[in-house]
């Protein structure tokens, strides 16, 4: 409508030079309307979903970031010419992509130009009256000629719970004008407007949220926390600073699995206990999958669990060190792999560091030993592999505490010492150069999330709005119903919905059949 | 118990199969069936309307509905009128047909739950099997109140011998615990939900394209599946069938996607985190909200809203096949 405005408005030649500003203006101003129009309209308002629809795909497809960082490592591995350009296209942030929010801001900024006005007409629906029935009822989708005198009284009160309006005419006539379903619209309204307090939810959650993950092995001397030095890894909001984080700290006590007998799991707990700097003891707590600790300022959610075999080593020299080393588990009966380390041994000879790569098995009765046969400690077996030579703990290169360094045993650097060993709980065994391990049993470890979202109760909110305007709208009917009583004692009715509504005329016949009565 | 529902899974597949094969005879045999021949006799004078531009016109019947008034039901109008064909009795055998099915499906959902000791949606076997009896009840309920609709069943028990047949052979699943992970009061709730309005969008989906068929034959189209659209009566009750149920099932997807995020909450310690699961069902989401809107805007055809409800069910599917076989994410105990 605004383009032909604007092409009507085109004066006739010759006009003089000066005028052309404020033409422009004009034409720019049609032009942001009409744009402004296209945008609201249910068209864009239904291509804009179908686009947020498709542009949601990719990110089910790539591996995300924010879901997990390793498998984008791995992509990046298994592709790596592809990876790149993806990378610059958003593909592992999708939904923190700028098209991504382009989409839906447009989509929101559709929303509200389109609630806007309907807010405002429904506000003013609110306040007017029906209008005044029609002259010729007949000519409504539904109307009736009431064939006995009507009391006027008693048709009134069948309309209860309509919005009712009385008139009187000068000749005499009285019409009674009845509305009911303003619920439909309201209901719309606050669906729509729920939407954006979602969005608003979810945008204060990312702004002031945070999250955290940590691996926590039982024993007092490897309490955690809650400080950014001692996480493993996080992510803070953009206003969340790193002194911003709630401060307590937590010591596994205990952990607790349950399996049936072929090998499922039944039910996990950890206990823990919990400190902070001003009020010391917060006590003991218990928390498990489903059951999350809720702490001040933070939640603590159990992810996993495993085994972290304890090796004492006495180098040559006669010096022991102890280390408690978790291992990662590779599958359902927790076989668990990892790599306890003791670069302090030997001296300061730095090419005579030791290290012991394993395989844990927590239920093993004979070989091979590759494969644990239950995820329960039943009879444990460690099959430990000695090196020898430079970790590469000091290269300044990060290094995995899972995996003996590919570089320093490629180079020849750090070597294998001896074969391998299968050792049970208190078993010794003595290498080469005299020194000895001793397996002297194994902690557990747990995994968890801390994790917290301040966003979290405007979005329930928001959801909670979304599901009672929702039915509202979606099964209200708008609807209106005239009566017209003449003063010579005859009467008609009409009625008239306003949404699709099949039962419509149902309701029409039992209203008219009570005005009858 | 646990055999008694195996077994019972047989006696659903054979007897959703035979319900499909009637169906399917009645429209090769059926005499065009009695509802489209009434059908036949109503198009021409709403043409003659249509050429006429009287204002009456938008509330005449569509061409291809029936009349609401006379027995539409080929037994009944068989038994008072005595002129029913040889062909008559189909299609109350395939209505008799999933009856059967629809019992022996609903007894094996109840005793897998019975052996299992728990709700029957533990794995994707079951939730399968779950979403599909529901969906037989749900056809059967619709079928009680709107007989003149009896021709989509042949479309729905397409959907159910796939998807039983899928499940019975590919995603047969043990009976077994629930994992720890699913050990909480919100899986009933969430997955309650979920099954719930999946098994109404199956129906709604159904009736979804049988309107496309019918006014794709309408349009002209004669490729595979188009061609019987002729034999294809109540395309507009059908339409009219089918967005009640996707309104109805609309909010309960909206909650049991709700319910999973609080239960996400609960669990993993963020209601949101774009798993694979949660991508697609907001997919299917924003795309059934889309179908809600083309449906209310007057300028966008029956048919393109109901293609985009077709769009949503198989992003539904999407998310219950694709996403348990091809990704992996927080949801992956479907049991593959
Ligand atoms: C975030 C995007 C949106 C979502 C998820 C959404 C969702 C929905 C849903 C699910 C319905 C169905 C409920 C009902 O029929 O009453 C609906 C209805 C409606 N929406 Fe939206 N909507 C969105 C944006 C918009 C926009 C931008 C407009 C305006 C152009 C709009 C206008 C309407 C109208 C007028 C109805 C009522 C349809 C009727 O008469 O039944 N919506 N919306």
């Amino acid at each position: 409508m605004s383009v032909t405005e604007a092409a009507v408005e085109n004066p006739p030649m010759g006009e003089p030079p000066r005028r052309r500003t404020p033409r422009l203006v004009a034409a720019v101003w049609a032009a942001a309307r009409n744009g402004w129009r296209q945008l609201t309209s249910m068209r864009t308002a239904l291509m804009l979903l179908f686009l947020l629809a498709v542009a949601a795909i990719p990110g089910s497809v790539l591996p995300q970031r924010s879901v997990k960082v390793e498998d984008v490592q791995r992509f990046y591995a298994a592709n790596p010419r592809l990876a790149p350009v993806l990378d610059r296209l958003w593909g592992f942030e999708v939904y923190a992509s700028p098209w991504f929010a382009a989409i839906y801001l447009l989509l929101f900024t559709s929303l509200i130009g389109c609630i806007t006005p309907r807010l405002r007409d429904h506000a003013r629906a609110l306040r007017t009256a029906p209008p005044d029935a029609p002259k010729r009822l007949e000519r409504l989708p539904q109307s009736a000629v009431l064939d006995t005198a009507v009391d006027e009284a008693a048709a009134k009160a069948a309309l209860r719970g309509w919005r009712t309006v009385r008139r009187e005419h000068a000749d005499g006539t009285v019409t009674l004008a009845a509305e009911k379903g303003y619920l439909k619209e309201a209901g719309n309204l606050l669906f729509h407007s729920s939407l954006l307090v979602i969005l608003v939810g979810v945008g204060l959650g990312s702004l002031w949220g945070w999250h955290a993950g940590r691996l926590i092995v039982a024993g007092p001397e490897q309490v955690f926390c809650n400080t950014v030095q001692q996480y493993d890894d996080f992510g803070l909001g953009p206003r969340v600073g790193a002194g911003d984080l709630p401060d307590f700290c937590l010591e596994l006590t205990d952990f607790r699995a349950e399996y049936r007998a072929d090998g499922m799991p039944v039910s996990f707990a950890a206990d823990v206990t919990a400190t902070d700097s001003a009020h010391g003891d917060l006590g003991r707590h218990t928390f498990m999958v489903n059951h999350p600790l809720r702490l001040d300022g933070a939640n603590v959610y159990l992810l996993g669990h495993g085994y972290a075999p304890v090796l004492r080593y006495t180098d040559a020299a006669g010096v022991t060190q102890e280390t408690v080393a978790p291992f990662p588990y590779t599958d359902p009966t927790l076989t668990s792999q990892g790599v306890a380390a003791f670069p302090d041994a030997n001296g300061s000879d730095k090419t005579k560091q030791m290290a012991f790569s394993g395989t844990y098995l927590p239920t093993k009765d004979g070989p091979p030993y590759l494969r644990s046969d239950h995820p329960e400690e039943r009879n444990p077996a460690l099959m430990l592999t000695a090196y020898r030579g430079d970790l590469g703990l000091d290269a300044g290169i990060p290094s995995s505490v899972y995996d003996l360094d590919q570089r320093q045993l490629d180079a020849g650097r750090l070597k294998k010492y001896g074969e391998p060993k299968l050792m049970r709980v208190g078993e010794t065994w003595t290498l080469e150069d005299g020194s000895r391990v001793e397996f002297v049993g194994t902690r557990q470890w747990i995994t968890v999330s801390i994790r917290h979202d301040p966003g979290e109760p405007i979005v329930l909110t928001g959801a909670v709005l979304l599901l009672v305007g929702l039915p509202l709208s979606l099964y209200g009917k708008r609807r209106r119903v005239w009566l017209r009583l003449r003063p010579d004692g005859t009467a008609a009715a009409g009625g008239l919905p306003r949404t699709e509504y099949p039962g419509f005329e149902d309701e029409f016949r039992s209203l008219v059949e009570r005005w009858q009565r | 118990m646990a055999e008694l529902s195996d077994g019972l899974l047989v006696v659903t597949l054979l007897s959703y199969l035979a319900a499909m094969l009637l169906h399917a005879g009645e429209y090769a045999f059926g005499d065009r069936g009695r509802i489209a021949n009434a059908a036949a006799s109503l198009a021409a004078p709403a043409r003659e309307l249509v050429g006429a531009g009287a204002p009456v016109v938008t509330e005449a019947p569509h061409a291809y509905a029936a009349p609401s008034v006379t027995g539409t039901d080929d037994a009944a109008a068989g038994a008072a009128g005595g002129t029913r064909s040889r062909a008559g009795w189909l299609g109350p055998a395939a209505v008799a047909a999933t009856i059967l099915g629809a019992s022996a499906h609903v007894i094996t959902v109840v005793t897998r739950g019975i052996a299992a000791e728990r709700l029957p949606f533990g794995n994707m076997y079951e939730f399968v099997l779950s979403i599909t009896a529901l969906g037989s009840v749900i056809w059967l309920g619709t079928l009680y109140f709107q007989r003149q609709v009896r021709h989509l069943g042949l479309f729905v028990m397409l959907f159910e011998v796939l998807l039983v047949g899928v499940a019975g052979m590919v995603l047969y699943t043990p009976v077994g615990p629930l994992v720890p992970a699913l050990d909480s009061y919100w899986f009933g709730i969430h997955i309650g939900a979920v099954i719930t309005s999946s098994s109404l969008f199956m129906v709604a989906g159904a009736a979804s394209i049988m309107y496309l068929v019918r006014t794709g034959y309408d349009n002209g189209k004669r490729g595979f599946l188009y061609a019987f659209g002729g034999r294809l009566a109540n395309a507009e009750a059908v339409e009219r069938l089918s967005f009640r149920l996707h309104a109805f099932a609309f909010p309960i997807w909206t909650f049991g996607v709700t319910a999973g995020a609080i239960w996400a909450e609960v669990a993993w310690g963020r209601y949101w985190g774009w798993d694979p699961k949660e991508v697609w069902a907001f997919i299917s989401w924003v795309v059934y909200a889309g179908y809600l809107h083309a449906r209310a805007t007057p300028s966008i055809k029956r048919s393109t809203a109901a293609w985009i409800a077709v769009i949503g069910f198989l992003t539904m599917m999407m998310n219950l096949f694709g996403v348990n076989i091809f990704f992996t994410g927080l949801h992956s105990y479907g049991g593959v």
